[in-house]
């Protein structure tokens, strides 16, 4: 199972990135083999919509879960349709919350914050 | 002959200037470009108002058509669209509508449908017309409502059109000044009015536009970093609107001072004779 | 860190001054500047601090080869932005470009190409353990968006350990303000007692409303009109907004302005006014969970 984590560095001691479609990485770690590969993020330098950008990425690259503190709406609209679940991290060490993931110790994320370009999520005025 | 009215910075008196030149110009068209925040109706209360749709075209996809190459998604500058297992996502709000999916797309499975982002209304106040527009909030643009409002109405076929611009020098204030014979800059005597008439300077230099400045807000005896701008760059000051709590007053009741008060009705006559004759002579220097 | 923006949706009601008021009287260690298009934090901040300066790259904007270009004026036809201009030889309209790249899609052959464009510059001011973050706007660019998140990513990155910054916005509803709200926990509105005033306010409320932040409001100049200014209170009431209070009309406070000065930087009546604003505010601002709308 392949999960996916924005991250600020290239090693696997990186800290988790606060941003998800602007992280500059992305660290994927398979959970079975305990392989793990990072690659640039092509969104990080998008005039907009980079959430979308990067959530097509993770899919592209079969990924199943993904671990951020905040993810954006219309992120979180490719990642829901394309199967992706969302679980929010614990600390800032990327290892840290892969662990947790493993012991089942994560939440789902559930507070998705409104894009940049746009009116809120559900439930707008 | 189309005068522009803007100012940089917020506050200063476009809508103030703009709707009292109207007001007494007799025969005149009234256009409000400020569609965030448009106030100009709100002083001419306009009559038989007819209300206009703005639309932009945003692409929709016929599945069924769709083979998943994702040229349109690659194409994309502004990543409004997604492949999601095998269905295309399309993120109205980031589209920017400038029709490259729908063109480029192989097998023609993307058809542009229209989406409303705001109207436009015009309506009667006296003998001025009154023409409005309205961004729906949430909207990221207006310019879509500015060409409309420009476009509405054969602008060469009008005597005398006002066109009050939206505050700073962004992409909203150049479509606003496009088409216009002359540039009203109005300024207010604080360094935050000096700082953005500056802006609005270089912009109206920048596109070569005749301006003159009305210094609003004067504090007599007091010292007046606007007009010291003014005699610096030698911008003709084409009038200047003392500070008065009375003006103040009618203004935030959203009443036209030219149209309550005879003191503002021969103060904005007299206004409007000074730029008409301005306006006019650079508009013979320049053809 | 707690993120404190101040908005009016009409121009010139006094955010400005409303914003250096309380970024002197917090002794706020992070604080911005979001009106990209006209800025003006920076002439009441006293910034003796070396601005560091960075281009800021907005949207690729459309370079035409005009010995390659054979006329054929495909581009023309298809550009939705009026930015191709034809003549003797065909050019591109820097300031109508949107860097959408149809037309570079379009040619046959390949006589245009899509090129970064500087469209701004971000600056820093770093000054004893405070930082300042605020950016100038290429004249006519259109990506204001991306740069105010730009100004508060730069903001957020250079401020050490505090526990709130705040942020000066832009008048209107559209994209800057819309990218400035983006995780904010209290948004205050500066209204002045004018109907332009009020209707504005409206636009910007339900703007911000959509974000799910706190809103609290105030009235600047509020004595220039005691009617209009009770239509304010009660609208407040009867929209669940929390009213902070009402700063009256001063002209102390233009002269505290004009030689750069904060009005709570000297003894005067809107400098009076305002703290008792702030200390509200701000009361709700760094309360647990956001404190109540």
């Amino acid at each position: 199972m392949k999960i996916a984590l924005p991250v600020d560095e290239k090693n696997i001691d990186t800290t988790v990135c606060p941003s998800f479609g602007r992280a500059p990485y992305f660290l994927i770690y398979d959970t079975e083999s305990n392989d793990y590969l990072f690659y640039d993020n092509q969104a990080a330098s998008s005039q907009g919509g980079a959430g979308i950008k990067a959530a097509q990425s993770l899919l592209d690259n079969q990924v199943s879960f993904l671990l951020t503190p905040r993810c954006g709406e219309n992120a979180a609209q490719v990642l829901n349709t394309g199967g992706v679940k969302l679980y929010k991290t614990i600390s800032e060490s990327a290892m840290e919350n892969i662990n947790a993931f493993n012991d089942g110790k994560l939440l789902l994320l559930n507070e998705i914050h409104p894009g940049f370009h746009r009116r809120g999520g559900a439930g707008s005025i | 002959m189309k005068i522009a009215v803007l100012s940089g910075k917020g506050g200063t008196g476009k809508t103030l200037v703009a709707v009292n030149l109207a007001a007494v110009a007799g025969q005149a068209l009234y256009l409000d470009c400020d569609v965030e925040e448009p106030n100009g109706h709100l002083f001419f209360k306009p009559t038989d108002v007819k209300v206009k749709d703005t639309v932009i075209k945003i692409p929709s996809v016929d599945d069924g058509l769709c083979t998943g190459c994702r040229i349109c998604v690659d194409f994309c500058q502004f990543n409004a669209l997604a492949y999601i297992i095998d269905h295309l996502q399309i993120f109205d709000q980031i589209c920017h509508s400038c029709g490259g999916c729908a063109l480029l797309c192989p097998e023609k499975a993307i058809v542009e449908k229209n989406k409303i982002i705001g109207h436009i209304e015009a309506g009667i106040s006296g003998k001025v017309s009154v023409r409005s527009g309205f961004l729906n909030t949430g909207e990221a643009s207006g310019v879509p409502i500015i060409r409309d409002l420009l476009d509405s109405v054969d602008l060469d076929q009008q005597k005398l059109v006002f066109i009050d611009c939206p505050p700073g020098s962004a992409c909203i204030v150049m479509e606003s000044i496009r088409d216009v014979d002359y540039c009203l800059l109005v300024a207010e005597p604080t360094i935050f009015g000096v700082h953005n008439l500056n802006l609005v300077y270089n912009l109206v230099k920048l596109f070569n536009k005749p301006f003159g400045v009305i210094l609003n807000k004067c504090l007599a005896g007091e010292e007046n970093p606007a007009e010291k701008f003014c005699l610096e760059k030698k911008i003709p000051i084409l009038g200047r609107i003392a500070f008065d709590a009375e003006l103040g007053t009618i203004n935030s009741d959203a009443d036209i001072a030219a149209r309550v008060s005879k003191k503002y009705q021969e103060q904005f006559t007299s206004l409007l004779t000074k730029v008409l004759m301005e306006a006019e002579n650079e508009a013979v220097i320049s053809s | 860190m707690k993120q404190l923006l101040v908005l009016s949706g009409k121009g010139g009601t006094g955010k400005t001054t409303v914003a250096s008021a309380f970024i002197r009287l917090s002794e706020a260690r992070a604080f911005a500047d979001c009106d990209v298009d006209a800025p003006n934090l920076h002439l009441v901040m006293e910034q003796r601090a070396k601005a560091e300066k960075s281009d800021y790259y907005g949207l690729p904007k459309a370079e035409l080869n005009p010995e390659l270009c054979t006329q054929c004026s495909l581009c023309i036809e298809h550009c939705r932005f009026d930015a191709l201009i034809s003549g003797r030889e065909f050019k591109i309209d820097p300031y109508a470009c949107e860097g959408c790249g149809v037309c570079e899609a379009i040619c046959p052959v390949k006589a245009i190409s899509l090129k970064p464009a500087v469209a701004g510059e971000l600056i820093l001011y770093r000054n004893g353990g405070k930082v300042f973050s605020t950016a100038q706007l290429k004249m006519g660019s259109g990506t204001t968006g991306m740069l105010v998140s730009e100004v508060k990513k730069q903001m957020k990155e250079a401020a050490g350990d505090t526990s709130f910054a705040i942020i000066d916005g832009s008048p209107g509803i559209g994209c800057p303000v819309i990218a400035s709200l983006s995780g904010v926990d209290l948004v205050l509105i500066v209204t002045e007692p004018s109907v332009s005033g009020i209707s504005d306010m409206e636009r910007i409320i339900q703007t911000a409303a959509n974000f799910h932040t706190s809103i609290a409001v105030c009235t600047n100049k509020h004595d220039t009109n005691l009617a209009n200014s009770i239509r304010i209170e009660d609208y407040c009431r009867q929209n669940d907004l929390f009213f902070a209070g009402q700063i009256p009309f001063d002209p102390l406070a233009v002269k505290a302005v004009n030689c750069g000065k904060t009005i709570v930087d000297l003894d005067c009546p809107s400098g009076r006014a305002v703290k008792g604003i702030y200390n509200k505010v701000m009361a709700l601002l760094l309360a647990d969970e956001g404190g109540a709308a």
